[in-house]
Formats: structure tokens, C-alpha cells, sequence
């Protein structure tokens, strides 16, 4: 005789080893989980809210400059260490360029490096050296780790020219970097005058960056407001675009060997395809003052700018308005700015002598995750973005304190730029038509292109 | 015509004689270039160059005579003797050179001048005394040349120069950067992106080509491959076999789901019916059997009959498959009383009458087996044996059969052609696998397969009914499968009393048909067959596409039905999700109302002017009274104007926020019937709904404001279509696709969850490079270039510092 009895496949149920989970049956009927779209809208909202309530985004201060911050660099093995550059040594004796170590939040190593403002500051792409250039018209070569017991602090190299050098930036994979100044100039690192230097027009450029990617490319931006792009094996310039204002300096996109973003005079960023310059791919506004300085994320997705308005904020490459601010009490006029090479970190320097140190993402959760809690952080990204629309999540999740300097000058430009806008629709509705064209803000900004 | 030979500076003048002999040297004799052409506007620069070239080497192979020399200063008379003595000292005579008379009229150590004062030299006069001279034709040409050329250029200018090159290099640069732009595109359309940017990782490649790139170094290695060569191994073979090839391209996915669900379906059917066979076989009662045997007989008969009205040619196969069982009993002779149990049962006939009856039964079955069927067309053989015997009795349809059977759709076939039992699949796990068709004759030996074959018929008439095929298909099968079931001889002996009727009016109906008939019948039995193989084809995608649907289908087997229960589900989701829709449909319907009331009440219907009207009055108010008039005819019964104000108050106190009672039965009142909560209780326990806002209609008597709308819901809901949705209903799809892991698998809820960005804490995330996306990289240096050309850069830098040094 049969006898019926339960069965089961002990492989279903069963763990291999004991470190393995439990095996939980789960039943997905939807009959069973109703309210599935209110249930998830309530979690975004928790998500938005906890997200607003997590911000926290400053971790730390490096002080010791005796003078605002002119120049900041990053290494580029080490994640911990920073360069930066001031503007003292007026006085006698001051130690103007610094070397900290991020983990430690100290400053590990100063220089005397020049005398007057340090204006630029470059590490090579090995990082065992780093050059910087100053107003005392020199550019120096610097070993990274110090002098040994006993020695005294020297450069490697001491390069005297007859202008004063306003900027600098090392070759991504060569032995060769850029200065600017009255020209751009391209040095070997052995010889003690450049090999190539390219002019149009003459003006004081104020910076000069390599193409990270496209690395005999370089860009520069002059005080007569002009960007002038320049080809390194053809030694020379390639193009030139003149804008409304100055360009205080620009930035390569590292994902994107044609996109640049220049921080200009008049408040906003211009991002552009260098292939195309006569419209920016996007105007980045949001700033109240001009914009001093501006990095790319090492992911190319995002980039910070630095303001003369005691801000910084963090734009998305393809958005028009910054997705983040940044600023404290303390904070005064931002110089520079560099986003750290794990894109997790924000360094900026400012005029009140300090170097902050600020999470790219303000309210995400420092230090090892165990893996719920990263899915858990997914999934609740994930939320935000679905219900993004949604009025509640988007008034919370767009929420952001700023000091009343900042809010009130918002204000105020926002009802000049409203004037302007009614002034330029009543030109176009009181004059014959056709006769006063529209033109885009975009194409507004540049004046000129010139090959 | 005044040909100029401008802005070069170096003429004819160096190469004379006396340059030749590296004497003191005389001045350079410059042509005075006339005019400058006019036409500066050329644009190459490059042409110009090269024609000052041309005319760099021209004078120096060739010494011009010294007749222009002779101008040049009288002081130099001496020197000029001194040549002439020399200029003899060769032997040669040469020719006499003309001396000048007369003193031009500006001498000048610069120019030459022609006599008159207004005119000008041109290339043409100095060109007249070389005429004679032959040795000097070369020359000529050159300068024959020279003067048919245009003017030569200006350089351009250094700008434009190197705007020029800027333009160059700009272009040049830009190509080199769209190589970037698929990739640039691709991370910027990417579902995640991982940084650190790793190698792209490489892809599997065959291993042919791995072989024909690798090549032995170690001396093993090396013997091996000789072991191979020597041998003929083929290294590199096809990448797939013609077979694989084909077994790949055979199915999709989809159709092997499919097939498999109706395998797992048949496989299903079978195992049970198996199991009733068994059953049934284990009854010994000898008279349930002869029951059944007698019940199957008179079925085959009547189905029969039935087949030979409906479909002879199907009945025609019937009659051959009669014959084979013919064939079979002369070749086995199974009833000839020669078997074991017939010779035991011969043994026990004399004394039994019964074994004596079964061997008498058994010997009349062999009888009418063997019997032949065309006996009966014997009669017809009298009108034309040469007829008959040109067209043979069983038609060609029967053997087309089994070239059918390895047709497109074998396991679909096997079932008509199958006599053949080769199937003996029982109890092998293999075959189980297999179609189930083919399953089916494995259980020929028992006795009441019949049933279950008809269960699978059925299963097959299902389908191809669901496929609209014709009524041919429905009686085939039926027939078929009646003859299949050899055990049922009995069955057999009278199908062939009945089929040698059936012969005799085939025969003579098949005598005026032409043979061309038998190949429509052809047709006509192939016709189902292709179409056999279609159902397998249409109704893929209806079927199965989830494996969840799969087992939803074998659960009902109906598969119409399927339709309902996804409505259904549907509209609980409609339900599910009421706050997007909320209240529309009820104010529709009100608004509906409103609309009628109106029209009712403003209709002018077609007034018809009673002669009772007074005609004093005014046309308008006429026709107003007639329309009140019609009105109130028309609704002398239904009083609108109160019902509507019915509606309004109903609406109105449906709208207002209700008292919440929370009061409960105490002491003393919940005993009996009609027993109440005391008053005060009530009062107390009351909460009083809070007075709304007053209603937007409140002072509009004959308007209904619905005031549905909730405020609070409203205030979480979207107004405005975001901007990537071009329809609400995209959007309100996104909405309702959840993408938790209560309502999604974990693999599901890890895909939709994946975050865009992911950065390892504590890389270093380089810019990127060529070679992480697969391109080649540059293998020149940057520096390289610009050292190979130093010099015109240090040129350019010194004339840039002085430049500046001036400035």
C-alpha cells in the first residue's frame, strides 16, 4: 500500500554553507502587495526628506596660509595630498606654497617658493615633482617629498623669465609644460627656454590648461575676454572666440576630448564644443558674482565652480542650473576650486586663508557599505528620480538655504533680467516686423569668433 | 606692352663674363620694372614662389651678353680692356661688341634707361639683338616663357598666412577629435557607467583564429604541432558545423518553448492515459472484453460509413490499410491454427467443444483475412480488364502518405503512416522526450488505446480547428485512427464485407474519372498536411511568451479564455491606482446631465404659429411663448426643474463633511431592541465635522458645481506633463511600474535599481584614454612634433621677443 506523504527537495531550503542567508520564499502575486504606486510615492518622500535632513556636506578646514588661496593642485597617485598656492609674501619670510595631507587634515610639508603671489601650481603627471610659477617671474621645479635631514629646501630647477608667468599646467604624459603670461609657452622640462610659444593678439592670458585627453591641445583664456585654443604639435594657435566678459579660466571635460566649461566674468559658465564655438552647448547660470574657477568631476559629469560671491556650486554637465550649493558663514570669495580625482571630494580655497574639504555629494554616507545598505541607497535614488515630478518631493528635494547676500542679489537679478526681457519683447512688439530679430541667450554671450 | 619682371630682385644681373672670372664685381644691372601690374589679388602665394625660382636659375646657366654691362662707368675703361685681352687669350674671336656712341640720358649704376625720355624698356627690345645668335636659343625660350607668364604675385601677408595655417591646423584637429564622438555619445546614452574606465574587455574569439595567430615556441610545443601537421589535422575548421548551423537556425526561442509546453502537454496526457490502459487491462472479465471488442466494431463500422460519405479518398486509404492487414496475415499466418496455443487448443478439440469453436473462429477469421478485396470487382474486371489492370486498385494517394512523413513536419505525421511500429518507447526516459505523436503507436499492443488516441486527436482537432481549418481534417484524423488499431481485428473483418460494397461503387466511379482526379485527391489529402504544420507557426505569439503564461495554459487547456483574466487584472489596476482618475467619471456624467438640461431648457424648437396667437404682438415674444408653450407641452409630465433641484440638494449634502459618531453602547444598552445610546452620550461622543467653504454655487440655482476634486490629493499630484513624456500615458506608465524588490525580483530590483554612476572609494579615476575605448593611440609624441621643427619656431620666438622687446 501507497502511503502519501509530504515531500520536499531539501535543495530548496537547505543552505550550502552556514554563511550563506536564509532562503526566504517570497510570493509576487500583486494581488498580495496592493498600493504599490502610493507605497513607493511614500517611500520617495521619506528618501527626499531623509536626503534633505543627511545633507551635511562639509567635513573640514585646512588652515595655515597666511594669505587667501591663489592656486590649488592635486597629485595625481595620491588621493590624500593637495598642493596649494597663496597670495603673501609681501612680508619677509612667508611659506606660500603647502603641501597637506587630506587624512590627516594637516599640513605635511611648506615652501618658500617665491616671492609675491604664487599665481600657478602643477604637479607632473608622475607626482614626484611640481612646478609652480610666481610674481617674481620665475618658474620652479619642486620635489614632492621635501628635502632630506639637514638640507636645505632648493628647487630642482629655477627657470627666470622677463614677464611675469600668471599660470601654469603639466603635460598629461610628457616631460613638457604650458605657462602663460604675456604668451603661452611650452618648456621641456630640461631646457631653460621654451621650445614653442604661441601669441594672438596681445594680452595677459590668465590661464592655460591641457587637453587631458587630447593632450597636445591647449586652451587659455586672456584678459581682452577671449578664449584662444592652441595645437601643440603644429605649434600653433587654432582658434580664438571672444565673449560679452572675460573668461577667468577654463576646464576640460576628462570623459570629452572637445567639451571645455569656461568661468566667465559675467556670472555664468559657458560650456562649449571646441569643434563649434560660435554657440556654447550650454550656458550654466546661477552664480551672483563672477566665477573665479571651475574643475571637472573626474567622471565628466559634473563640475564645481568657484564664485567671487563666497560660493561654490556644482553644475551637471548637461543642465543649465547647479544641481548643489556650497557655502558657510566663515567662507569669503572662492579663488579656486578642484574636485578630487575619486570624484568624491571637493576641495575648495578661498580668500579667508582656508582650504574646505566638502563631499561631492552632500548627503551620501561616508566609509564601507554593507550591501543592503547600498541597495537600500539605490533603490531610494532610484525613488527620487521616479517621483522627481511629483510637487512635494520636488519642492523638498530642491530646498536650499543660502545666505541672504546670496538670496537678495538672486532676487534682484531675477527682476533686471525679467526688465531686460520685457524691454527686448516691447522692442519686437513697437518695431516693424522682422526688423529686431530674437536672438537665443546662448548666441547672445559670444560676440565673435575669429579663425 | 610693357611685360614686367617685378618684384624679383635678381635678375640677369650676376652672371656675366666678368662674374665668371671673379673680378671686382660690377654693379648689378637691375631692369627697372615699368609698372607694377595692377592685378595683386592673386591669392596662392605659393605661385608666386615659383616663378621667383624659375627665375633665380635662370641666369646663371646661361651668361647673358655684356652689352648691358657696357654703361657702367667710364672709370673702369682699363678694367674693361684688361677683360677684352683676356676674352682673346682663347683663341676664338668673338664677336665684336657694340660699343655705345652716344651718352644715355640718365646714367644711372641702377638702371638701364631707353633714349626717350617718356619711354619705358621692355622685355621685347632687349630680346631684339640676341635674334641672330644661336647659342643662345635656350635663353630665348626661357624668356619667350617669362613673358607669356602673368604677373608674378605678391606674398601674402604674414596674417593671412597664418590664419591660413590656423585654419589648417583647426580643421586638421577637429577630425582627429570626432573619432571621439561615438564614444562620447555612448557614455553619455549609458544605461551605468563604472569607473575606473577598465579594458574593455576582449571578445571571445574563435579559436581559429586564436590558432592561426599562435605559433608554437617551446620544443613540446613544437613536437606537438608536428604530431599535427605530419598527421593532416585540420587546425582551423569551420567555425560551426553545416548541422550546428542548421540546428541553430531551426528555432527560435519562442517556437521551442512552445513545442515544448505541447510536448509537456501531450507527455501529460499520455502518462494518463497509459495509466486508464492499465487499468482497463487488468479487468479479466472475458465478457467485458467481448463487449468492448463488439462496441468498437460497430464504432469503426459507422465511422466508416460515415468517412465514405464525407470523404472517400480517406475511406479508399481505410480499404488499403485492409489489404496490408491481408498482407500481414499471409505472411504471419497468425490464424492458421499453426501457433502454439492453437496446436494446445487442437490437442484439447476433441473433446471441447469450445476450443473447437475458437479454432473454427479462428480459421474463418484467417479466411476472411486473406480474403482479397478486388473479388467483388470482379464483375466490373468483365468490362475491361485491360482497364484494370493499366490502373492499379489502390491509388497513388496511399503511398504519398509516407513520402509525406518526411515532409516538414514529421512528428505531426507519423501518426497516418504508422504501421511501421518501430516505436517501442515504453518506460525509456529518452523517448519522452520526443514528440508525442511518435509516443503514441508504442502503445499499439494494448487493446484500448483507442480512447486515448482520440484523446490526442482531439488535442490535434482542437488546434487545427483553432486554425479555421476545414471539415476534412475533423473526419481524417477520426478515420485514421480507426485502422491504426491492429489488435482490433475483428473490427477489420467487417469493415471488409462493408468496403467490398464500397469497392464495387468506387471502382466504377474511379473508371470515369480521369487519372487527373486522383492527382486533385492527391492535393486535397496533402493540402491539410501543409497546413498541419502551420498551427505551430500562427499562434506563437498568442501562446506562450512567459513561463508563467505557460503554466497558466496548462492549467486551463482552454485557450481562448486566455483574454479574460488580463482584462480582469487590468482592471484592478485601474482600481488600484484611483487617485490619477479621480472622480472624473462621475463628473463626467454630471456634466452629461448638465448638457441635456441646458439643451432642453434652450432648444428653440421649430415653432409652429397657431392662428390663435394674437398677431399684434411682436415676433420674438411670439416665438418665446411658443417655445414655453411647446416646452410645457412637451413636460407636462415630468416636473424637470424639481428634479434638478432634487439633484442639487443631494449633491450639495453628499459634498458636506460628515459628523463622526464614536459613540458606543454602554450599560444598559445593548439589551434589547430598539434600545439607543443615551442622548447626552451622543452629544458627547459626537464630533462635529468642521463647516466647509462655502459652495461655489451656492448663489447659481440652476448650475451644479461639483466640488469633487480633493484638495489634499491634488497637492501630491503632478500638473504638468514633465518634460521628457510626450503623453501622459508614458508617463503615468513609469508611474506604475514599481521597482521595489516587494514587487520585483531580486535580479529585477538589482537591474532597475542599478545606480548611473558607480566610482570605487579611494581610486583614482584618470581622464580618459584611446586605448581604453579600443582605439589606437597616437604612438608619436606630442614633444616629438614640435622638435622636429625648432628652428622656424626659434625664428618665431625671436622675432616674437623683439616684437615685444619694441612694443
Amino acid at each position: 500500500m501507497k502511503v502519501k506523504m509530504l515531500s520536499r527537495n531539501p535543495d530548496s531550503y537547505v543552505r550550502e554553507t552556514k554563511l550563506d542567508l536564509q532562503r526566504v520564499p517570497r510570493n509576487y502575486d500583486p494581488t498580495l502587495h496592493p498600493f504599490e504606486v502610493p507605497r513607493e510615492y511614500v517611500r520617495a518622500l521619506n528618501a527626499t526628506k531623509l536626503e534633505r535632513v543627511f545633507a551635511k556636506p562639509f567635513l573640514a578646514s585646512l588652515d595655515g596660509h597666511r594669505d587667501g588661496v591663489s592656486c590649488l593642485a592635486k597629485h595625481p597617485k595620491s588621493l590624500a595630498t593637495v598642493l596649494s598656492g597663496a597670495c603673501d609674501g609681501e612680508a619677509s619670510v612667508t611659506l606660500n606654497v603647502r603641501i597637506w595631507n587630506l587624512t590627516k587634515r594637516k599640513c605635511i610639508h611648506m615652501i618658500q617658493a617665491h616671492e609675491g603671489f604664487v599665481r600657478g601650481i602643477c604637479t607632473r603627471f608622475c607626482g614626484t615633482s611640481f612646478f609652480t610659477v610666481g610674481d617674481d617671474k620665475t618658474v620652479k621645479q619642486w620635489k614632492m617629498d621635501g628635502p632630506g635631514y639637514g638640507e636645505e629646501e632648493e628647487p630642482l630647477h629655477t627657470i627666470l623669465g622677463k614677464t611675469v608667468y600668471t599660470g601654469i599646467d603639466h603635460h598629461w604624459k610628457e616631460a613638457v609644460f604650458a605657462t602663460c603670461g604675456q604668451q603661452v609657452d611650452i618648456w621641456d622640462e630640461q631646457r631653460s627656454s621654451p621650445i614653442c610659444s604661441m601669441t594672438w593678439g596681445f594680452d595677459s592670458i590668465s590661464s592655460v590648461k591641457f587637453n587631458p585627453i587630447e593632450t597636445f591641445l591647449l586652451g587659455s583664456c586672456a584678459s581682452d575676454r577671449n578664449i584662444v585654443l592652441y595645437d601643440m604639435r603644429q605649434a600653433t594657435p587654432l582658434k580664438k572666440v571672444i565673449l560679452d566678459m572675460r573668461t577667468n579660466t577654463i576646464c576640460w571635460n576628462p570623459m570629452e576630448a572637445f567639451i571645455f566649461t569656461a568661468a566667465n566674468e559675467d556670472y555664468n559658465l559657458y560650456t562649449f564644443d571646441m569643434r563649434a564655438l560660435d554657440t556654447p552647448v550650454m550656458v550654466h547660470m546661477d552664480h551672483v558674482s563672477a566665477v573665479l574657477d571651475v574643475d571637472y568631476s573626474p567622471t565628466g559629469k559634473d563640475f564645481v565652480s568657484a564664485s567671487f560671491d563666497k560660493s561654490i556650486r556644482i553644475f551637471p554637465v548637461d543642465k543649465s542650473r547647479s544641481r548643489e550649493v556650497y557655502h558657510t558663514k566663515r567662507m569669503q570669495h572662492v579663488i579656486c576650486v578642484k574636485w578630487t580625482s575619486d570624484s568624491k571630494y571637493i576641495m575648495c580655497g578661498s580668500d579667508e586663508m582656508n582650504i574646505r574639504l566638502w563631499k561631492a555629494n552632500a548627503s551620501e554616507k561616508l566609509g564601507v557599505l554593507t550591501s543592503r545598505e547600498k541597495a537600500a541607497t539605490d533603490y531610494n535614488q532610484r525613488l527620487k528620480e521616479k517621483f522627481q515630478h511629483h510637487p512635494h518631493i520636488k519642492r523638498i528635494s530642491r530646498h536650499r538655504h543660502l545666505p541672504k547676500s546670496i538670496y537678495s542679489q538672486i532676487q534682484e537679478q531675477r527682476v533686471m533680467k525679467e526688465a531686460r526681457r520685457r524691454k527686448e519683447l516691447n522692442r519686437i512688439k513697437h518695431s516693424k516686423p522682422g526688423s529686431v530679430q530674437r536672438v537665443s541667450e546662448k548666441k547672445k554671450r559670444v560676440v565673435a569668433v575669429v579663425k | 606692352m610693357s611685360r614686367v619682371i617685378g618684384g624679383s630682385r635678381n635678375c640677369f644681373a650676376a652672371g656675366t663674363e666678368i662674374a665668371f672670372l671673379s673680378a671686382s664685381a660690377p654693379g648689378p644691372c637691375e631692369i627697372q620694372a615699368g609698372e607694377m601690374s595692377s592685378s595683386r589679388a592673386a591669392e596662392s602665394s605659393l605661385l608666386a614662389l615659383n616663378q621667383q625660382e624659375e627665375l633665380e636659375d635662370l641666369p646663371r646657366e646661361y651668361p647673358l651678353s655684356t652689352s648691358e654691362d657696357e654703361g657702367d662707368s667710364d672709370g673702369e675703361r682699363k678694367h674693361q680692356k684688361l677683360l677684352e685681352a683676356i676674352s682673346s687669350l682663347d683663341g676664338k674671336n668673338r664677336r665684336k661688341l657694340a660699343e655705345r656712341s652716344e651718352a644715355s640720358l640718365k646714367v644711372s649704376e641702377f638702371n638701364v634707361s631707353s633714349e626717350g625720355s617718356g619711354e619705358k624698356l621692355v622685355l621685347s627690345d632687349l630680346l631684339e639683338p640676341v635674334k641672330t645668335s644661336s647659342s643662345l636659343a635656350a635663353v630665348k625660350k626661357q624668356l619667350n616663357r617669362v613673358k607669356s607668364k602673368k604677373t608674378v604675385e605678391l606674398p601674402l601677408h604674414r596674417e593671412e598666412i597664418e590664419r591660413i595655417h590656423r585654419e589648417v591646423a583647426f580643421n586638421k584637429t577637429s577630425q582627429v577629435l570626432s573619432k571621439w564622438d561615438p564614444v562620447v555619445q555612448k557614455n553619455r546614452q549609458a544605461e551605468q557607467l563604472v569607473f575606473p574606465l577598465s579594458k574593455q574587455q576582449s571578445v571571445f574569439a574563435p579559436i581559429e583564429h586564436v590558432v592561426s595567430g599562435w605559433k608554437a615556441r617551446t620544443p613540446l610545443e613544437q613536437e606537438i604541432f608536428n604530431l599535427l601537421h605530419k598527421n593532416k589535422q585540420p587546425v582551423t575548421d569551420p567555425l560551426l558545423t553545416p548541422m550546428e548551423k542548421a540546428s541553430l537556425k531551426a528555432m527560435s526561442l519562442e517556437e521551442v518553448k512552445m513545442r515544448r509546453a505541447e510536448l509537456q502537454r501531450a507527455r501529460a496526457l499520455q502518462s494518463y492515459y497509459e495509466a486508464r490502459a492499465r487499468r482497463e487491462k487488468k479487468i479479466k472479465s472475458k465478457k467485458y472484453h467481448k463487449l468492448l471488442k463488439k462496441g468498437k466494431a460497430k464504432q469503426a463500422l459507422k465511422e466508416f460509413e460515415k468517412l465514405r460519405k464525407v470523404n472517400p479518398a480517406a475511406a479508399l486509404e481505410e480499404l488499403e490499410k485492409l489489404e496490408k492487414a491481408r498482407m500481414m496475415e499471409r505472411m504471419s499466418l497468425k490464424h492458421q491454427n499453426s501457433g502454439k496455443w492453437a496446436k494446445s487448443k487442437a490437442i484439447m478439440a476433441k473433446y471441447d467443444l469450445e476450443a473447437r469453436q475458437a479454432m473454427q473462429e479462428q480459421l474463418a477469421r484467417n479466411k476472411e483475412l486473406m480474403q482479397k478485396i478486388q473479388v467483388a470487382s470482379e464483375s466490373a474486371e468483365e468490362e475491361g480488364v485491360a482497364e484494370e489492370e493499366g490502373e492499379p486498385f489502390v491509388p497513388d494517394v496511399v503511398n504519398e502518405v509516407q513520402v509525406k512523413a518526411s515532409g516538414p513536419n514529421p512528428w505531426m505525421f507519423r501518426n497516418h503512416s504508422s504501421d511501421t511500429k518501430e516505436a517501442e518507447v515504453q518506460g525509456d526516459p529518452e523517448e519522452l522526450a520526443e514528440p508525442a505523436a511518435q509516443e503514441a503507436p508504442e502503445s499499439e499492443e494494448e487493446g484500448p488505446v483507442v480512447a486515448e488516441e482520440i484523446l490526442l486527436k482531439e488535442f490535434e482537432e482542437r488546434r487545427s480547428l483553432r486554425q479555421k481549418s476545414g471539415l476534412k481534417q475533423i473526419a481524417k484524423p477520426v478515420g485514421s485512427q480507426e485502422t491504426k488499431d491492429p489488435s482490433s481485428q475483428g473490427v477489420l473483418s467487417e469493415l471488409r464485407a462493408l468496403s467490398q460494397k464500397l469497392n464495387r461503387e468506387n471502382h466504377q466511379s474511379r473508371k470515369q474519372e480521369l487519372s487527373s482526379t486522383r492527382t486533385v485527391l492527391a492535393v486535397q489529402r496533402e493540402e491539410p498536411a501543409g497546413e498541419e504544420e502551420e498551427p505551430l507557426l500562427l499562434q506563437r505569439p498568442e501562446r506562450a511568451r512567459t513561463l508563467d503564461e505557460l503554466e497558466e495554459l496548462g492549467k486551463e487547456g482552454c485557450f481562448q479564455n486566455k483574454e479574460l483574466p488580463r482584462a480582469a487584472v487590468e482592471g484592478q489596476q485601474w482600481e488600484r491606482n484611483p487617485s490619477n482618475h479621480l472622480g472624473v467619471p462621475k463628473e463626467k456624467k454630471r456634466k452629461e446631465q448638465m448638457i441635456d438640461l441646458q439643451n432642453l431648457l434652450t432648444t428653440k424648437s421649430p415653432s409652429v404659429k397657431s392662428l390663435a396667437v394674437p398677431t399684434t404682438e411682436e415676433l420674438e415674444d411670439e416665438e418665446e411663448r411658443d417655445q414655453r408653450q411647446m416646452i410645457k407641452e412637451a413636460f407636462a409630465g415630468d416636473d424637470v426643474i424639481r428634479d434638478f433641484l432634487k439633484e442639487k440638494r443631494e449633491a450639495v449634502e453628499a459634498s458636506k463633511p460628515k459628523d463622526v459618531d464614536l459613540t458606543l453602547p454602554g450599560w444598559g444598552e445593548w439589551g434589547g431592541v430598539g434600545l439607543k445610546p443615551s442622548a447626552k452620550k451622543r452629544r458627547r461622543f459626537l464630533i462635529k465635522a468642521p463647516e466647509g467653504p462655502p459652495r461655489k454655487d451656492e448663489n447659481l440655482p440652476n448650475v451644479i458645481l461639483s466640488e469633487k476634486r480633493n484638495i489634499h490629493a491634488a497637492a501630491h499630484q503632478v500638473r504638468m506633463l514633465p518634460y521628457p513624456f510626450t503623453h501622459h500615458q508614458q508617463f503615468e506608465r513609469t508611474i506604475q511600474t514599481p521597482i521595489g524588490s516587494t514587487w520585483n525580483t531580486q535580479r529585477a530590483f538589482q537591474k532597475l535599481t542599478m545606480p548611473k554612476v558607480v566610482t570605487k572609494p579611494g581610486h583614482i579615476i584618470k581622464p580618459i584614454k584611446a586605448e581604453d575605448v579600443g582605439y589606437r593611440s597616437s604612438s608619436r609624441s606630442d614633444l616629438s612634433v614640435v622638435q622636429r621643427n625648432p628652428k622656424r619656431l626659434s625664428i618665431r620666438h625671436k622675432k616674437q621677443l623683439k616684437k615685444n622687446s619694441v612694443d
